[in-house]
């Protein structure tokens, strides 16, 4: 493997405003290749605030994250919020096309689609629109988003979430298999998550 | 280039689906039919006020569409994927744009000549009213996605979009309304500079906007 698919995420120093108050400042992390990293804490913490600052979608006050020698950029890595960011007028299929069309690199090629459908449960689903779905079943279909674009860096805001049992379990190792792989998955959650490896737990700044 | 088509074809499929594309026309249908209430039936009169009112009517069926163009992708966190993108976010938001002016600037278009009949439009000013509102269609789309974008964050924005847009559609609405009322005043020429003038507006605002609405909706997540 060459160094790229070696490096760690490294995160120094960030720090997050919200309004009139820094709610996280100076927070320094690592998270080798192959680690679950779980982010843990009270309510209003910062936890989904950092996932998004890491994904991009928040400016930061200070600080920076490295993945290996590279800054991080968006197109390393995925993140899977509360808003599913399905369109739930639009089949399964249509939202799986569109997610991949949106998120792969321009000469990537479409992964076996059937599959895919298969591994997240929902093949007899696939032509129902989005709307029709129950709660459990968006997630597994926001999910599949990390199956068909391969990215180093998975965010996952409470990712067991509406998940049933078997579901939990799918989830689990499919991140296993990616954390193998070299990957990296920073979840937050409140409840202990199977897969992770190691813990951050974020404070309430006074 | 792959990112740019699916939003697009995902857009119009969207407005399809969702039935904005009928309300619209509907809308238009139905502000038209209160008009010769409002002013009496007397057909001369109707004639010289038809090419404007269908602009006015047109720009305010626009405006009903407009708080829906992305609040829907706040909403459901679209917005996060768009940004995840491989490809500029502005070049994602110029695709809605174009799927907006195809889902509903080309169905107002096609049904301007049976909507015309309802304020008695002289057959003369048709053509170039119909011309006029496919050359402006992309200032319009543009502009109004700019206070569409400015105002996504707010609950019920309707009115506060139309705000913020209405002084934008002005200058569009003077070239539009002069490019037709030059055909109904002189036999039917079409005021090719008027026209111009809205081609020019058009492009630079297709141009610029997707500029300043990514950098609004970046401004969003903060």
């Amino acid at each position: 493997m060459d160094s790229e698919t070696q490096a760690g995420l490294n995160v120094h120093q960030l720090g997050i405003r919200r309004g009139d108050s820094m709610i996280i400042s100076n927070l320094s992390f690592e998270a080798p290749r192959e680690t679950a990293l779980m982010v843990s804490g009270p309510n209003g913490v910062g936890k989904t605030s950092l996932l998004r600052a890491l994904a991009g979608l928040l400016t930061c006050e200070t600080g920076h994250a490295m993945l290996g020698n590279d800054a991080l950029e968006t197109h390393m890595l995925h993140y899977v919020g509360h808003r599913e960011g399905l369109k739930s007028q639009l089949t399964v299929m249509e939202n799986l096309n569109f997610l991949f069309d949106l998120l792969a690199e321009p000469n990537a090629k479409l992964p076996d689609i059937d599959a895919l459908l298969h591994y997240i449960g929902l093949f007899n689903k696939r032509h129902q629109m989005v709307s029709d779905l129950s709660a459990g079943q968006k997630r597994r279909a926001a999910f599949s988003r990390l199956f068909m674009v391969p990215r180093r860096l998975w965010l996952l805001d409470e990712p067991y979430t509406a998940l049933d049992r078997s579901g939990r379990d799918w989830l689990s190792g499919a991140v296993r298999a990616h954390c193998k792989t070299g990957g990296i998955v920073i979840a937050a959650s409140h409840e202990p998550l199977d897969f992770s490896s190691q813990n951050l737990v974020l404070e309430v700044l006074v | 280039m792959r990112a740019f088509y699916r939003v697009l074809y995902s857009d119009v499929l969207l407005a399809w689906r969702q039935g904005s594309i009928s309300l619209v026309v509907a809308f238009l249908f139905i502000a038209l039919t209160l008009v010769p209430f409002g002013v009496g039936p007397e057909l001369a009169l109707l004639k010289r006020l038809a090419p404007g009112l269908l602009w006015v009517v047109i720009v305010l069926a626009l405006l009903l569409s407009l708080d829906r163009l992305f609040q829907s992708d706040a909403e459901d966190g679209g917005f996060d994927q768009l940004m995840l993108s491989a490809q500029p976010l502005e070049l994602l938001v110029l695709a809605k744009l174009i799927a907006h002016y195809i889902s509903l600037i080309i169905p107002l278009s096609l049904v301007l000549p049976l909507a015309g009949f309802l304020v008695n439009i002289d057959i003369k000013a048709l053509w170039p009213l119909i011309l006029s509102v496919l050359v402006a269609g992309p200032a319009l789309c543009a502009l109004g996605a700019i206070g569409s974008a400015l105002s996504v964050s707010v609950r019920r924005a309707g009115l506060l979009t139309a705000l913020i847009v209405m002084p934008l559609y002005v200058p569009v609405l003077l070239f539009g309304a002069n490019a037709t009322q030059t055909a109904l005043l002189g036999n039917g020429t079409i005021a090719f500079d008027a026209i111009a003038i809205l081609a020019a507006m058009s492009v630079a605002a297709i141009l610029l906007a997707p500029v300043a609405i990514s950098a609004a909706l970046r401004g969003l997540s903060e």
